[in-house]
């Protein structure tokens, strides 16, 4: 058997063999590297698969190759493609970059197994992208978790308050997760399968109580672990404490996958014949994405800890990705997964001008950014670019989302989400602005509170970061990869969903 | 009284709900970390029991695979060893002495090991002429097991009947799986009569043997791991949280950082804000 | 000889080279800024280059590549364009003459980085120019508000910094809150959001009849930099930046890019016959009535030289808007030659302004009495300023008014004629007193007498002008807004296009 035939399982396979030997590796640098390359390889075994698909079409893939709907079959379509690509891509710059970061922030003793639960929170990650079984999703799901309450919780040597971050996350994930798991059963004892596609099949016509409440018990376990407003509760301090390198790939993907099974589940399992779509859309998603994009941006201007800032606007976020999928049009849904993709890549690259300043300053508080820009020229215009793109200034991917999201309401006829979309922009060019007025212009208080930066981040940090405001840049003027890809991965989903409802 | 019966007859629904309700008053209600925690696998585990009571079929029999090639079945997959000789045994002893579903059950416990590997070895092994012989005999079994007044209640749900077609037609639409049929269908008191009407409609072509679903138990043995590692990291994290704050309730902790940050204790308006909008 | 359809690229991609040049030649100030010097010569050339093309009727193109499906960034050459072009890359020319005389003369710092955001504003303010669609102006318009947002900022101190807020604030959240939506409302509605002879909207009157009033007003807000009030506060306060910076960008690029989108959005977009015919622009138009004349009312009780010419420049740039909201043919006209005359005049005064001040470090104008003694060049230069402004023959500001009220007379508004009439009454008494003030008036008892050369006492002859440098541009465009008067039908001729003629 080719190992191309095997293309689908390696993302999945390849990272989690390799994260129980990195507990292994001596402690210093082996443990970093040997992460490193398997990222790299899981990186390019996603953009394989991504060219097969984009080339071919959806890809079925058996596993033990015991056949679907029995056994568990990993489906990648366009949709899930993007997305494996996304979670990997950002990987592989993350792990990198974490290197100094994790050396700073984290335990020495911890950092092999700081590496081995990076990487098997990436598998997880993925697992849930790629598979095409519904309990999988659960099960991948609680593998990225459990390993991202640990990596926050590995925050704790520079903040105790990482521990009550992560047992919070904990509770609060568990929950969803439970919730997601009754939502299966449920729908499970309707129709006798978990395989996604056998779901759909059995599901038509099964308009029923039972249906009903299986696809509330998904959409609020699933709510809780994307951080659907006002579950986010657990979200701002999940990030703010985590060691910088952990928020940055999680703001970047762990949200994101959550937001994917919620597309996955309303356009590929469930369909528009069922009236509680259109009613989940219309009832929920729209009005909480809009109060989420207002009330955490809000919140997120008066914060004085950057971190948690950049976590509120991450909650905010998510609001615009909710309301284009609440649209329920194939513009909406495109514009939900272009901003899955962009926002990934902005709110990562500032994570990382964050940690960069961490790494510097000892502090990710307003206040240590005072001044920035003469000291640390290079992270100041990283973190200034992406900003910049969150708030969607043109040439920047943020621009590109917006345009997407703005032509997705006006054209569904939803003008004042339109205008609601571009006014939490503004909270954001505040939130931003209020940033880069100080490590622009203020001067840095000479009180001894904060290290003053004496050199730019270390090359190791630069690259990686760079790499994601170039990317930040790229994606804003060329979207061959982000637009075209996923106005067609939306076009298909529409189709399995049935249309306009 | 139709709704009396209508209540006793989803006791464990009731007990499924009620167990949930409790593990989430004790998550949300207790300041304990560890009583949270315990609130959390209470919740978790009746999650558990809901899934096993879905799976689980009036006179089905254990999800073992019974005939003369058992043991060639069991051979064939070189790691499914001791657990699949036990779960074989277990099966061949239900079917003949017709043994009540309870002591099944337990048997099948023992069995869990090699039970999944068992399940999937069966369904790909051809349909053997044996099984089909212990299959009438469950067969005759299975038509006295419903109770006629539990029938027609269940009979006025339309649901039920939608689903009771559904599955058979899932049957028809199937053959690899007919013969063998595992009945996926979940409603408990239903099953057995779908079990019954299933076996009418399949009667001539391909005979069907009732089996306990097994692939909840599957899943829930999957769920059982995750939980304990839940409970795991939980515990653990608590552990960490006492050596860092000395304390594990959650307003000592909460007051512990608002000293921390603000250098008194109630919190202070920034915070406040920022939780009151949220 | 280089093509019409290359020289569009060239002049984007020119000023951005000239601005590598210039951080490179960081440690040499007399190189750094021949490179600038030469750079503004090459871009005037350029957009000659294709002002000429256009003027014999080619209307040459370039696409530079698709952002997304049917959204390319793209430029044409169209007649008000090619001119906005030539006046910009002219006065920037100019501009960077005045620069060199005054960021010397006042010793600023950071200078390599003023030349470098200079050269990037004036290749976005060329891409606006330019520009082929409203979604390639609205980038380059966003490159234009950041890329000032250095030059604002420049002295980098806490007043700076507030101005620096309320120019970027108010620029980002008109156009990001504004702007944008109606750029992608007009997409969502048309398909397109190509600029076209005789506008977009006419083909799609049924969906856009009972908005398009929304739609314009969302335009006409949006496009903050025009100044229509509510949304002028980014002008006055962008004064705390050195003063070429607002002789440039606060009367030739940043404002007239606004009232440029203005127009082009009036004529290209929406068309003035579908203008015309919804009567959607009626109240835009006395809202840019009631711009003119309260802007000019606050002008006068402005004593900050700056901030005086601020304000009536929000006054000013309501002709243009009052032009395109007119909806006549004459009224376009009046506003397109508005944005010429207007941007010589303006520049001038600002120029005279920062000789002033860097002769005498003097900003308010109570302080300028007897000043024009000892200055009589600058002042001179001044006076004709003011009177191209007021709109006083023999200067070029006298067309845009005659053909506004041409505009207004076509329309039925002779309200707006009256409007007109009282502004330009106004401007007689705020601009013109100031010169005739500093000409004619003894400063004010107490006040510290204006030295003269060699602290010899004022009078006339015993000159304290400012550096060659800074003198001689607000001269060469005082004389620049006489010579248009008299090339008015040249430049109607060449204007006709946008109303419709040949």
């Amino acid at each position: 058997m080719s190992i191309v035939a095997q293309l689908p399982v390696l993302p999945i396979v390849m990272p989690i063999m390799a994260a129980p030997i990195t507990l292994l590796l001596p402690r210093g640098r082996a443990p970093h590297l040997w992460a490193c390359l398997f990222t790299w390889l899981t990186f390019a075994a996603c953009i394989a698969l991504f060219r097969e698909v984009a080339a071919t079409g959806p890809i079925s893939y058996a596993l033990g190759d015991w056949a679907p709907p029995i056994g568990i079959e990993y489906r990648i379509d366009l949709a899930n493609a993007l997305v494996l690509l996304l979670v990997s891509g950002i990987a592989s710059v993350v792990f990198p970059f974490a290197y100094r970061s994790v050396q700073l922030e984290v335990d020495q003793r911890q950092t092999p197994l700081f590496y081995g639960a990076l990487l098997i929170c990436m598998t997880g990650l993925l697992g849930v992208t790629i598979t095409g079984d519904a309990f999988n999703v659960f099960v991948f799901l609680e593998i990225s978790s459990l390993s991202t309450y640990a990596l926050i919780a590995m925050g704790a040597r520079r903040d105790r308050r990482a521990l009550t971050a992560a047992f919070n996350y904990l509770v609060m994930g568990t929950i969803g997760a439970t919730f997601f798991v009754i939502g299966i059963g449920l729908l499970y004892q309707s129709t006798g399968t978990l395989n996604m596609a056998d779901l759909a099949q059995q599901l038509i016509g099964q308009d029923n109580r039972m249906v009903q409440a299986g696809f509330a018990f998904i959409l609020v376990g699933m709510g809780l672990k994307l951080a659907m407003f006002p579950m986010h509760l657990w979200l701002p301090n999940a990030y703010t404490y985590a060691p910088s390198a952990v928020t940055a790939f999680l703001a970047a993907t762990a949200t994101k996958v959550a937001v994917y099974v919620i597309i996955r589940f309303f356009f590929s399992v469930f369909n528009f014949d069922f009236a509680f779509i259109g009613a989940a859309f219309t009832y929920v998603l729209l009005p909480l994405g809009l109060a989420g994009m207002f009330v955490a941006s809000f919140v997120a201007v008066f914060q004085e800890d950057v971190k948690r800032m950049l976590a509120y606007s991450s909650v905010a976020q998510i609001g615009y990705m909710l309301l284009g999928l609440s649209f329920a049009t194939v513009e909406g849904l495109t514009a939900s997964l272009v901003h899955i993709f962009n926002h990934a890549l902005m709110k990562a690259a500032l994570f990382m001008a964050v940690a960069c300043v961490v790494l510097r300053s000892g502090s990710h508080s307003i206040h240590a950014f005072a001044g920035l820009s003469k000291r640390m020229p290079v992270t100041t215009w990283a973190f200034i670019i992406s900003g910049l793109s969150l708030i969607g200034v043109p040439l920047t991917v943020g621009f590109i989302s917006k345009w997407y999201l703005l032509n997705a309401a006006f054209a569904a006829g939803h003008w004042y989400a339109g205008f609601l979309i571009v006014a939490s922009s503004l909270i954001a060019l505040a939130y931003i602005g209020r940033v880069a007025e100080v490590m622009l212009l203020k001067e840095p208080a000479d009180d001894g509170k904060f290290v003053l930066p004496k050199e730019e981040a270390p090359l190791s940090m630069l690259v990686p970061m760079w790499i994601l405001v170039a990317a930040n840049i790229y994606f804003g003027v060329r979207t061959d990869l982000t637009g075209d890809i996923a106005t067609r991965a939306a076009e298909a989903l529409m189709m399995m969903a049935g249309g306009a409802p | 009284m139709d709704w009396f019966d209508f209540i006793l007859a989803r006791y464990n629904y009731w007990i499924f709900i009620l167990l949930m309700m409790i593990g989430l008053y004790v998550v949300f209600a207790r300041g304990n970390l560890v009583k949270k925690i315990v609130g959390l696998n209470i919740f978790q585990t009746s999650v558990f029991i809901y899934y096993i009571s879905i799976g689980k079929i009036f006179g089905g029999t254990a999800p073992i695979y019974m005939g003369d090639e058992l043991d060639a079945a069991a051979h064939h997959g070189p790691d499914s060893g001791e657990g699949a000789g036990h779960g074989a045994e277990a099966a061949a002893h239900g079917a003949t002495a017709h043994a009540g579903a309870e002591e099944m059950q337990s048997k099948i416990d023992n069995a869990a090991p090699g039970e999944e590997t068992l399940a999937k070895e069966t369904l790909h092994s051809k349909i053997d002429n044996s099984a089909l012989d212990h299959g009438n005999d469950l067969k005759d079994a299975l038509k006295t097991a419903p109770r006629p007044e539990e029938a027609d209640s269940l009979h006025s749900l339309p649901d039920t009947g939608d689903k009771i077609a559904n599955t058979l037609s899932h049957v028809d639409k199937t053959p690899p799986k007919a013969g063998l049929q595992f009945t996926p269908d979940g409603l408990t008191d239903a099953a057995g009569d779908a079990a019954h009407s299933a076996a009418v409609a399949a009667h001539g072509a391909v005979e069907a043997i009732v089996y306990t679903n097994p692939l909840p138990h599957v899943l829930i043995l999957t769920a059982i791991v995750v939980g304990v590692a839940t409970t795991a990291v939980g515990l653990a994290l608590a552990v960490r949280i006492r050596e860092a704050y000395g304390t594990i309730e959650e307003d000592e902790l909460e007051a512990a950082d608002d000293i921390a940050e603000f250098g008194h204790q109630p919190g202070a308006p920034a915070q406040q804000a920022a939780e009151g909008a949220a | 000889m280089i093509s019409p359809a290359f020289a569009i690229p060239l002049s984007l991609a020119l000023p951005i080279a000239g601005c590598f040049a210039i951080w490179l030649l960081d440690k040499q100030p007399n190189l750094r800024e021949a490179a600038t010097l030469i750079t503004g010569a090459l871009l005037f050339l350029l957009a000659l280059i294709v002002f000429g093309a256009v003027g014999s009727g080619a209307q040459p193109g370039f696409i530079l590549f698709e952002v997304i499906d049917g959204l390319p960034i793209s430029f044409k050459a169209e007649p008000l364009g090619a001119m906005f072009g030539v006046i910009a890359s002219g006065l920037w020319f100019v501009d960077s003459v005045y620069s060199i005389g005054y960021m010397r003369g006042n010793n600023e710092k950071h200078q390599t980085r003023f030349y470098m955001s200079f050269a990037v504003a004036i290749s976005a303010a060329m891409g606006v120019a330019y520009a082929a669609n409203l979604f390639t102006l609205f980038i380059f318009y966003e490159v234009l508000t950041l890329s000032t947002f250095p030059l604002v900022t420049h002295k980098g101190d806490e007043k700076a910094a507030k101005g620096g807020r309320i120019y970027l604030g108010v620029l980002m959240a008109t156009s990001i809150g504004l702007l944008l939506p109606a750029i992608v409302w007009t997409y969502a509605i048309t398909g397109t959001t190509e600029f076209t002879d005789g506008g977009i909207m006419a083909a799609h009157s049924e969906a856009v009849g009972p908005i398009a009033g929304v739609l314009l007003g969302l335009y006409a807000f949006g496009i903050g930099k025009a100044a229509l009030m509510p949304v002028h506060p980014w002008l006055p306060n962008a004064m705390v930046a050195p003063t070429p910076v607002s002789a440039f960008l606060h009367a030739v690029a940043v404002v007239k890019a606004g009232v440029f989108s203005i127009l082009k959005v009036a004529v290209y977009v929406f068309g003035i016959d579908f203008l015309r015919d919804t009567g959607a622009s009626i109240p835009f138009m006395w809202i840019a009535a009631g711009s003119i004349l309260l802007a000019s009312a606050i002008a006068m009780h402005k004593d900050n030289l700056k901030a005086r010419l601020a304000y009536s420049t929000v006054s000013q740039l309501s002709y243009v808007t009052l032009g395109a909201m007119l909806a006549t043919s004459m009224g376009v006209m009046g506003g397109a030659m508005q944005i010429a005359a207007h941007a010589l005049g303006k520049m001038t005064l600002f120029m005279c302004a920062g000789a002033i001040y860097t002769a005498h470090h003097k900003t308010l104008v109570s302080e300028m009495r007897g000043l024009g003694r000892v200055m009589p060049f600058t002042f001179g230069a001044f006076f004709l300023g003011a009177m191209s402004i007021i709109g006083l023959p023999p200067m070029a500001g006298s067309w845009p008014k005659f053909f506004l009220m041409l505009g207004a007379a076509d329309a039925g508004q002779l309200a707006i004629i009256a409007v007109l009439m009282i502004s330009s009454i106004l401007n007689v008494i705020y601009l013109l007193s100031i010169p005739v003030q500093a000409f004619y008036m003894n400063p004010a008892v107490g006040d510290a007498k204006p030295q003269g050369a060699g602290g010899a006492s004022i009078q006339w002859g015993a000159l304290k002008e400012a550096p060659i440098l800074t003198l001689a541009p607000p001269l060469f465009t005082a004389t620049g807004a006489f010579l248009l008067f008299f090339f008015a039908d040249p430049l109607y001729n060449y204007l006709s296009p946008l109303i419709g003629g040949q």
